[in-house]
């Protein structure tokens, strides 16, 4: 046993104590929310050492640990079990170590908030419940974290509860999720029903003797509605809207859960599903198809967005789309690796746009920025690492993970790598166009711009650490037993052209915003319509609040709420007691207090009885 | 067990117990001071009281004498807590008339 109940646990036991005690002493909070962490950590580097993951020896299959059967029905049974394999120990690394710089950074960057204690609590139910979903051995106890995360999200994005947009923002989070996890439930009950199991172990283990379905068949019904989660959980189209909105939150939470952790929850469990998804075609094509739409269209909105997190927030779904895209063509180890190094470099872009939003005093719009390159040095240097490495330019994480997707899509369908390529180029483009308003230039806002404390930039400068080098982790090599061998094609034309766009998309965005300030507003100028199109985001939230949202609105209020509810549930219930009262009134009249009335009664009801008893018979 | 004697038949001992329990209804019923509805009461729970006898020596079975005793202790304990509350009735109001104990009404 390697006791991995401990690893969520100890971010459990952080949220208890700063829930219940953090009122008290910051340094408390601190202590337990950082240190809870930092232990689940160390308890990761150790279960993964013991399992020989560092030695190169950890075996192929699944080491789980059962905990209790959860629920028995029949010959149907759910455990609470907990399992670690390849894909998993990716995951856990992943999630409790950008996690402990992410908190770290909070430390710094929260420290003259309201709230610190809750929001340090929220953090740490927040890391309980994405370790749950990480070591779940089967679907339910998976859900319980996907949940969970879910939950969390909704109260981060609306840490700021007292301003409307922020709890806006969170509500809508939640709703558009609550949609994605309806599919994942009917996946959910389609496996149980169809497997009768939901382990991992099992349904997969059954499904590799079960035939491709060349049609529209079981595994693709399950693998869809499988999917439709996913593009909750991950921000795809069509239910990515909630993801820039979920900005509002404080920007250490866009970090660790809508860039680096919980946004990849949907690329890990369909990767996780991989032996279901590789049954069918059909989803992996649809797969294939969305996260490449949802790149696209991102990558677009993301071209013109002004407000510096908005900008990250598109890239973020871009980047999502890229993963699902290498899944969808059957890279589901690149795509994995994407999830590590876009953990890096987006953590790293979004606590280096919260060191930039520091320094100038909460000011989030771009065009208020500029010049902060000799003022905030540490900031600039890392961002630039960042952006590098987002943009896929070699020798930066980015490039090994994109240019395998790419690869990856190449092989699946040529067209998809063009369209891949081209957004790798405006993905460079809107990077470095927030990250050349930002640093260079003169300065346009009214702050006085600093830089932050080393609490802050010490994460900055690990993580721009792990963008510049992380491409040399052997992630893919690593996950290479857990899913079906993809023969990539040495192609290195491929790797050209797409470092090429990357290269050029760069160039550009220097061209327009270093060296002639004045050309992008020419640019907007001449091309109205469309980057009016662009900047109102296509207009899908419109769309969606004029089809969606407006008749399920409107048909509350007249049919539910004033039809049903006050008409048909409140009339019953006012009429019973109405009814009650009125009979009750003429009853009171027997009740005269007079003790020879009641004699009286009792007297004529025995006659009455006696009576009827002698003409029924009963006497004799 | 002695036989019943042949000249009186069971039809008069429960002839004369529904008439002892109309008079007792009646009393109860009509008339106005306490003590008397008390004693109209007492009236019925022995007009049951022949009947049951009158049964129990006709069927030769010792249950309803055994009924009896009870139904007299029951009076007995009856007429001990009835009268006390008449008595304490009476301090209070110094009436005995039925119809002006009436403080609970409303």
């Amino acid at each position: 046993m390697h006791q991995l109940w401990l690893i969520p646990i100890f971010p459990l036991v952080g949220f208890a104590i700063n829930g219940l005690f953090g009122r008290r002493s910051k340094a408390l909070v601190n202590a337990a929310a950082i240190g809870t962490v930092a232990l689940s950590f160390l308890w990761v580097l150790k279960t993964l050492a013991a399992l020989g993951m560092f030695g190169g020896s950890m075996p192929e299959e699944q080491y789980v640990e059962r905990y209790y059967t959860w629920m028995a029905s029949g010959n149907f049974n759910v455990g609470f079990d907990f399992a670690v394999d390849h894909l998993s120990a990716i995951m856990l690394l992943v999630v409790t170590g950008v996690g402990l710089l992410i908190h770290i950074y909070a430390a710094g960057y929260m420290a003259h908030e309201s709230g610190y204690y809750r929001f340090f609590a929220y953090l740490n139910l927040f890391m309980f419940f994405m370790l749950v979903l990480v070591l779940g051995a089967n679907y339910l106890v998976l859900f319980v974290g996907w949940e969970g995360v879910g939950l969390c999200s909704y109260l981060l994005v609306g840490f700021y509860n007292l301003e409307k947009f922020a709890t806006d923002a969170g509500k809508k989070a939640f709703i558009v999720n609550r949609i994605g996890d309806f599919g994942y439930s009917l996946g959910m009950f389609l496996i149980a029903v169809n497997f009768s199991s939901l382990d991992f172990g099992k349904v997969f283990e059954s499904a590799k003797n079960m035939p491709v379905d060349t049609g529209a068949g079981l595994f693709t019904g399950i693998c869809l509605l499988l999917f439709v989660g996913a593009t909750g959980k991950s921000a795809q189209i069509p239910l990515y809207v909630w993801l820039p909105d979920a900005m509002a939150g404080p920007t250490p939470v866009s970090a660790l859960i809508h860039a680096a952790t919980m946004v990849t929850a949907g690329v890990y469990m369909v990767s996780r599903s991989a032996p279901l998804f590789i049954h069918s075609p059909i989803a992996m094509n649809v797969v294939a198809i969305i996260g490449l739409a949802t790149a696209v269209m991102a990558a677009t909105i993301g071209l013109v967005q002004n407000d510096i997190k908005k900008v990250f927030a598109y890239s973020t779904v871009s980047q999502l789309g890229y993963m699902f895209l290498g899944l969808g063509s059957g890279a589901f180890a690149a795509g994995m690796f994407h999830v590590v190094t876009h953990a890096f470099f987006k953590a790293l872009l979004f606590l280096g746009a919260g060191s930039v939003i520091h320094a100038v005093g909460g000011e989030q719009d771009l065009r208020k920025m500029g010049g902060l390159r000799s003022k905030t040095p540490i900031t600039f240097i890392t961002l630039l690492c960042a952006s590098i490495a987002i943009s896929g330019v070699p020798p930066f994480s980015g490039f090994f993970s994109k240019d395998a997707i790419l690869a990856a899509a190449y092989q699946h369908a040529p067209w998809m790598y063009w369209v891949g390529v081209v957004t790798a180029g405006m993905t460079a483009f809107y990077v470095f166009r927030a990250f050349f308003m930002c640093f260079f230039g003169t300065y346009r806002g009214d702050a006085h711009p600093h830089e932050s404390p080393l609490v802050m930039t010490g994460p900055l400068m690990i993580l721009a650490a792990l963008s510049v080098g992380g491409g040399f982790l052997p992630i893919p090599h690593f996950l290479e037993g857990m899913f079906p061998k993809v023969e990539e094609p040495a192609n290195e034309m491929l790797v050209y052209i797409s470092v090429a766009a990357g290269l050029i998309g760069i160039a550009i965005a220097y061209v327009m915003y270093v060296l002639k300030p004045g050309m992008a507003d020419g640019v907007a100028k001449a091309f109205r319509g469309p980057y009016e199109l662009l900047y109102n985001k296509y207009f899908v939230d419109e769309a969606y609040d004029a089809t969606v949202v407006e008749p399920i609105l409107q048909g509350s209020r007249t049919v539910l709420w004033r039809g049903i509810d006050v008409g048909v549930i409140d009339g019953v219930v006012n009429g019973i007691g109405a009814r009650s009262r009125n009979i009750g009134g003429i009853l009171r009249r027997a009740q005269s207090g007079n003790i020879r009335n009641y004699a009286a009664w009792v007297v004529l009801g025995s006659v009455i009885v006696i009576l009827s008893m002698s003409l029924a018979g009963g006497l004799r | 067990m002695p036989p019943l004697p042949e000249s009186v038949p069971l039809s008069w001992y429960l002839l004369l117990s529904a008439v002892l329990f109309a008079l007792g209804v009646a009393g109860f019923l009509f008339r106005k001071n306490i003590i008397t509805v008390f004693m109209s009461i007492e009236l019925m729970l022995n007009a049951v009281n022949l009947t049951f006898v009158a049964f129990s020596y006709k069927f030769a079975a010792v249950d309803g004498q055994i009924f009896s005793f009870f139904v007299m202790v029951v009076a007995a304990a009856e007429a001990a807590v009835g009268l006390g509350i008449i008595l304490t009735v009476y301090k209070n109001k110094s009436t005995l008339q039925i119809d002006e104990i009436n403080s609970m009404k409303n």
